[in-house]
């Protein structure tokens, strides 16, 4: 069955500054093949904010290796200023690769436990040599972006809260210079009061440095907070796309709002 | 980290004093052992410890100087197999897919095969000789080394920050260096050990029995194999080199042994029940005789620290209360502690700690407390004994404290699955737990612990592992089996929204303490008082509202347990704080029915309004 506001979901055209046009993935072979991602096109615009969510296996993790060209799609293509990144090999492959930086959930596991937070940017500066003296000052600039001080280039991970950690992947994603960032669940590993630090150091990203992000989250309030514009997955499917608060068409959508448990607006207060 | 040991140190000293031995040997004591004394096959004396051999040369003296030949050969057999492992482990994992699988096929082949079997293969085409053992030696190991660098390469690789580096460019070779090897160096480090002790078994095997160091070198396998000659004669000539290999491999696996356990912390358990407080705490204000559950001055400590500090409340008959807090507040120890579910690793005591009149400071009383508190835990997966059939494990209560037969047990544990709308319920006692989907499986949990029917469920961050849709499921079966049996429930969760929309009142938990105890529609009102609360609450997004606005943060962080200073813990980072604050520790005021906040500020506002 497909429903009117699917069909329309499903027939946006690709542009923006990163694509994916038509993108289908499949895992596995033969009879155990699971297609994780059908048909699956979403643009982000450039200078834009576009949230992405739905539920555990839907497939929004796996969009999100796809655009960053971490998995392959078996069809379709993903577009970085128009010019198709997905399928490059080597040298042009990895050039592509920087300019769109992946900022994942597990605070845990996104920064190397036995590297020093100063060796870690820099080796978001470079690549090769990641030697944190000659890049001293854009290592502090990186820090002082996501309020931590300087002197936390010479710790290691563990010495930092979660929060914090995930504010240092940010910040080693944000000195690479990206055109384009995708946050996968970048809080759902986090407590209330520190998410809250985490949305308002996006938020001023967003303003100050005009960022164009895609930002996937299972948190509809989260994503409402954060987002332009929202797309809602299910399925591996984009169900619905714009307005959902407002307006939500599919039955699916309007069954995660009325799942979403809510507080009473602030103003009452 | 690597921690110390006895056993460590132990090995590693051992071994330094071998090494020295292996440097000093042939300087002091080389003449002697290559000396002709004409002496020949003699016995133990007092001029020759261990005899002399057929050449009359001093055993003792030759054992101590081969020290030097076997420990090079070892080391050097060992760096092989290390350096042909390592590299070959890493070249499967940087190689392609297609590669990778044959590649982790044919070490797995090679593994195995006993190692000296291969070295004999090796040594048969290289022909005998000290060289020739010990590349043969060394090739044996390797595939020991490729085998555990190429899997644990494999798990590392996993991890989201190689994933980064992969996407910051990194090259594949420096990704290898820079974030592979240093995650993977204990394990290998432990391996290296083992092998050591093994190369050097292996090594003295080959030259006892011909095929290693050839004469005049000397190890001490081929001293143990002229020693075996004259076993009867003078058993003290095979001791001797006999004796150093066991002691050198022995303490090689000391070695290994405390590496193993330094890199593996497991903890050390401080048995600790929960007790009566040694001073008598006043009983909670809502002790009005009507509660089903009283907790009064609960504190949980660990290693002197205390994690939860002076928490009492309580729960009436029929009543969902909410406990919410961020992690570390001590709000799931709350939890724990009234099920009697504490981990070794610390102690509680509390003045009061009552359900009804079951006292569970008493201890004792399985069968009721196993059939009047219900628990269900956050990860369905790991609620659930994952061999063995889910009918088993839900009927076990029922026939252990309950007294039913199998067959009455299994109809009563089908009634519970169908009560929480799992479908053919039969059916589903036949299966293991995996075979149910996460959010089947936490409804399996809360049948199973409604299957007693138990006066009081504790539920410890049920929905937190679960998508808002089946949230949402679970949360309704909840409030069902609260309206239908009357269910008294503790229901601890982060999330102030599933808080405001389940429970009938509400503690707020900082800290480990209660700063706020109000109903859940003072909540939703925004009557809320208490600093914390308020910030709690701005710094939740909320889905109905229209985004962008800065969301209020909480300046600072929570203090640890042990740095928590002597009057409110939230002062540090409180917006109304008073210089009384830091002092003492406020006090709980009483702001209306069945609310209370423990703030200086608002007992002073309370104060002006009075006068």
């Amino acid at each position: 069955m497909t429903l009117p506001a699917e069909k329309a979901a499903a027939a946006e055209p690709a542009a923006g500054k990163l694509a994916a046009e038509h993108v289908t993935v499949v895992f596995g072979h033969g009879r155990r093949a699971a297609t994780v991602l059908d048909d699956v096109s979403l643009a982000v615009p450039e200078g834009t904010t576009v949230g992405l969510v739905g539920e555990s296996g839907s497939g929004k993790s796996t969009l999100a290796k796809a655009m960053v060209g971490l998995v392959r799609p078996r069809s379709g293509r993903i577009l970085l200023d128009g010019a198709q990144v997905s399928g490059l090999r080597g040298a042009r492959l990895t050039a592509a690769r920087r300019r769109v930086q992946l900022v994942s959930q597990d605070p845990n596991s996104s920064l190397d436990p036995r590297m020093r937070i100063g060796r870690a940017l820099a080796e978001a500066i470079d690549p090769r040599r990641a030697d944190p003296r000659a890049h001293a000052e854009q290592i502090a600039a990186g820090l002082e972006m996501v309020a931590l001080e300087p002197d936390a280039a010479r710790r290691y991970p563990h010495e930092f809260s979660g929060g914090q950690r995930q504010r240092i992947a940010i910040a080693r994603a944000l000195v690479a210079r990206p055109e384009v960032i995708v946050a996968d669940e970048i809080t759902s590993a986090l407590d209330c009061s520190v998410q809250a630090e985490v949305l308002n150091l996006l938020a001023r990203l967003r303003a100050e440095l005009r960022l164009t992000m895609l930002f996937i989250s299972h948190d509809l309030a989260v994503v409402r907070h954060v987002s332009d514009s929202v797309a809602v997955m299910h399925r591996g499917v984009i169900v619905e796309r714009g307005d959902i608060y407002a307006a939500p068409a599919h039955p699916y959508t309007r069954r995660l709002l009325a799942s979403a448990p809510s507080l009473p607006p602030k103003e009452t207060r | 980290m690597i921690r110390s040991s006895r056993g460590l140190a132990a090995g590693l000293a051992g071994l330094g004093l071998i090494a020295v031995l292996a440097v000093a040997a042939p300087l002091v004591w080389g003449g002697d052992a290559a000396h002709l004394s004409g002496a020949a096959r003699e016995g133990a004396s007092g001029a020759h410890w261990l005899g002399t051999d057929a050449l009359g040369r001093d055993v003792l003296a030759r054992t101590l100087v081969a020290t030097r030949l076997t420990l090079v050969m070892t080391l050097s057999a060992t760096a092989i197999a290390g350096t042909i492992g390592i590299l070959l482990g890493t070249a499967v994992w940087v190689a392609g897919p297609r590669v990778r699988e044959a590649g982790l096929r044919l070490i797995d082949v090679m593994v195995s095969y006993p190692a000296v079997i291969l070295a004999l293969a090796v040594a048969a085409i290289l022909g005998a000789g000290t060289a020739a053992a010990v590349v043969a030696i060394g090739v044996a190991w390797s595939p020991a080394f490729a085998r555990l660098t190429a899997n644990l390469a494999a798990s590392v690789a996993g991890r989201d920050f190689v994933a980064a580096a992969r996407l910051l460019g990194v090259p594949p070779h420096r990704v290898l260096v820079r974030h592979l090897l240093p995650n993977i160096a204990e394990p290998l480090l432990v391996l290296l050990s083992v092998a050591f002790a093994g190369t050097l078994t292996a090594l003295s095997g080959l030259s006892f029995i011909g095929l290693g160091v050839q004469a005049p070198s000397y190890d001490w396998g081929a001293l143990l194999n002229t020693g075996l000659d004259a076993l009867y004669t003078n058993p003290a000539e095979a001791l001797g080199p006999a004796v150093a290999i066991t002691l050198t491999g022995v303490l090689a696996s000391f070695v290994g042994d405390g590496l193993a356990a330094g890199a593996d912390p497991h903890r050390i358990g401080i048995s600790g029940r929960l007790k009566k407080a040694p001073v008598p705490v006043a009983a909670p204000a809502a002790d009005d005789g009507e509660a089903l559950l009283t907790v009064a001055g609960l504190r949980v400590s660990a290693g002197g620290v205390d994690l939860v500090d002076g928490v009492s409340f309580t729960v009436r008959p029929g009543e969902i209360v909410g406990v919410v807090g961020e992690s570390g507040s001590g709000k799931s120890l709350t939890a724990m502690a009234v099920a009697r579910l504490l981990p070794d690793t610390v102690t509680a005591d509390a003045g009061a700690l009552r359900l009804d009149d079951l006292d569970l400071l008493a201890g004792a009383a399985p069968d009721r407390l196993a059939t009047e508190i219900g628990v269900v835990y956050q990860d369905p997966a790991a609620s659930f004994n994952p061999a063995l059939r889910l009918g088993g494990q839900l009927t076990e209560v029922l026939r252990r404290h309950r007294g039913l037969d199998r067959r009455a047990a299994r109809t009563k544990a089908a009634e519970a699955l169908a009560a929480v709308r799992i479908t053919r319920p039969e059916a589903r006692l036949r299966r293991h737990p995996h075979e149910l989907s996460g959010g089947m499986r936490q409804r399996a949990m809360i049948a199973s612990a409604l299957l007693t029917g138990p006066r009081l469920l504790i539920a410890d961050e049920p929905t937190t592992a679960l998508d808002v849709t089946v949230q949402a499921e679970i949360l309704d079966l909840l409030r069902e089996a609260n309206r239908r049996d009357g269910t008294a429930m503790l229901f601890i969760s982060h999330d102030i929204g599933v808080i405001a929309s389940l429970c009938h009142r509400v503690l707020v938990m900082y800290a480990g303490r209660i700063v706020e105890e109000l109903p859940v529609g003072d909540l939703v009102a925004g009557r809320s008082r208490h600093p914390y609360t308020r910030a709690l609450l701005d710094a939740t997004p909320r889905v109905d509202a229209e985004g962008d606005g800065e969301l209020t943060t909480i300046p600072g962080r929570p203090p640890a347990p042990a740095d928590r200073a002597a009057g409110c813990a939230f002062a540090s980072r409180c917006a109304l704080a008073m210089p009384k604050c830091t002092e003492e520790p406020p006090a709980a005021i009483s702001l209306g029915a069945d609310h209370r906040a423990a703030c200086h500020a608002l007992d002073q506002k309370v104060e002006e309004n009075a006068s």
